[in-house]
C-alpha cells in the first residue's frame, strides 16, 4: 500500500516536471513504407521552421529524425508493414522534442546498438551509424525499447534568434 | 526548398566511372543508386570510380553504408574510390563517421568540369 503511494507520487511530481506546456505540438502517424522517410524529416524541419532555426539546426534535426523513422522501418517492422507515431514540440526556451515511436520487434540490447558502427543487418549496407548520428547532431537521445516496441526521444535547444545569422 | 530528382547519373571518361548523385540519399534511395552504380562497376570495371557528392542535399546513414558499400566493391576490383565536392551537411556526416581515414575527398572548385 505505502510503496504503491510513493510510487504514484512519484510519477506525479515527474508529469508535472515534464508538463512544460509546448508551444505547438504535432503527431503524426505514419505506415512503415520507406518512402515515409523523406515525408517525416521534411514534416519535421517545416514544423522546427516555425522558430527560425539555422539551415545547420534544421539539416541536424533532418538527419536525426531520418535515422529513427529508418530504424522502425528496418529494424522495427522488418519485413511487415506497422505504424510509425511521430510526436513533435516547440518550447518556449526553443527546444524542439521529437519522440519517434514503433510497435515492432524492439531492440534485444540498446547498449550494443548504440555502438558505433554496431549493425545487425550488414547484407543490406547498412552502416551502423544511426545513433551515432543521432547522438552527435541532438542534445539529448532517449531509448527505450521492449519486445512490443521502442521509443527514441530527442532534444534539441535551438541557438537564440538575438545572435547574428546568415 | 529544391526539388532536386534522388538518383544517379553515370558518365563514363577512359578509364574513369564518374558517378554523380543527386537529391536526398536514404534507405529508401540508397538500393536503386547502389544497383545502378553496381551493374557499371562491374560491367566496365574502371581503374576509378568517382562519387560525385555536390549535388546531395540530404543524406544520413544509409548514404555511409552506400560510400563503404561501393568503396569495398571498388577494391575488389581494383579500383580507386573517390568523394567528390561534398556540401556541408554532407561532410558533417563523413566526419562523425570517420569516412576520410578510408576514403579521399576531393574539392574542386572548378564545378562540371566532368562534362
Amino acid at each position: 500500500m505505502i510503496t504503491g503511494e510513493k510510487i504514484s507520487e512519484v510519477k506525479a511530481v515527474s508529469k508535472k516536471r515534464m508538463r512544460k506546456k509546448p508551444l505547438n505540438e504535432v503527431k503524426m502517424v505514419l505506415p512503415s513504407h520507406s518512402m515515409n522517410e523523406s515525408y517525416a524529416r521534411a514534416a519535421c524541419a517545416v514544423f522546427v521552421s516555425q522558430i527560425n532555426p539555422t539551415i545547420t539546426e534544421i539539416s541536424d534535426i533532418k538527419c536525426a529524425v531520418s535515422e529513427a523513422v529508418t530504424n522502425c522501418i528496418v529494424h522495427g517492422y522488418r519485413d511487415s508493414i506497422g505504424l510509425i507515431y511521430i510526436n513533435m514540440r516547440l518550447y518556449e526556451n526553443r527546444e524542439f522534442r521529437v519522440e519517434i515511436k514503433d510497435k515492432g520487434c524492439g531492440i534485444q540490447n540498446i547498449n550494443e546498438a548504440m555502438q558505433p558502427l554496431f549493425t545487425t543487418d550488414r547484407e543490406n549496407e547498412r552502416s551502423g551509424m544511426g545513433f551515432t548520428i543521432m547522438e552527435n547532431f541532438m542534445d539529448t537521445l532517449k531509448v527505450t525499447s521492449s519486445g512490443c516496441g521502442t521509443k527514441i526521444v530527442m532534444t534539441k535547444k535551438l541557438a537564440p534568434l538575438s545572435e547574428m545569422r546568415a | 526548398m529544391k526539388t532536386e530528382i534522388s538518383g544517379v547519373v553515370i558518365h563514363m571518361k577512359n578509364d574513369e566511372m564518374l558517378c554523380v548523385l543527386g537529391g536526398d540519399i536514404d534507405h529508401h534511395s540508397a538500393r536503386t543508386v547502389r544497383m545502378q552504380i553496381d551493374e557499371d562497376l562491374y560491367r566496365r570495371r574502371p581503374q576509378k570510380l568517382v562519387l560525385d557528392l555536390s549535388k546531395v542535399e540530404f543524406m544520413d546513414s544509409s548514404g555511409l553504408g552506400l560510400i563503404l558499400g561501393r568503396f569495398s566493391k571498388a577494391s575488389e576490383i581494383g579500383a580507386e574510390c573517390v568523394l567528390l565536392n561534398p556540401n556541408e551537411n554532407v561532410t558533417k556526416i563523413l566526419d562523425v563517421a570517420g569516412i576520410k581515414r578510408l576514403i579521399r575527398i576531393e574539392r574542386s572548385f572548378e564545378k562540371n568540369d566532368h562534362r
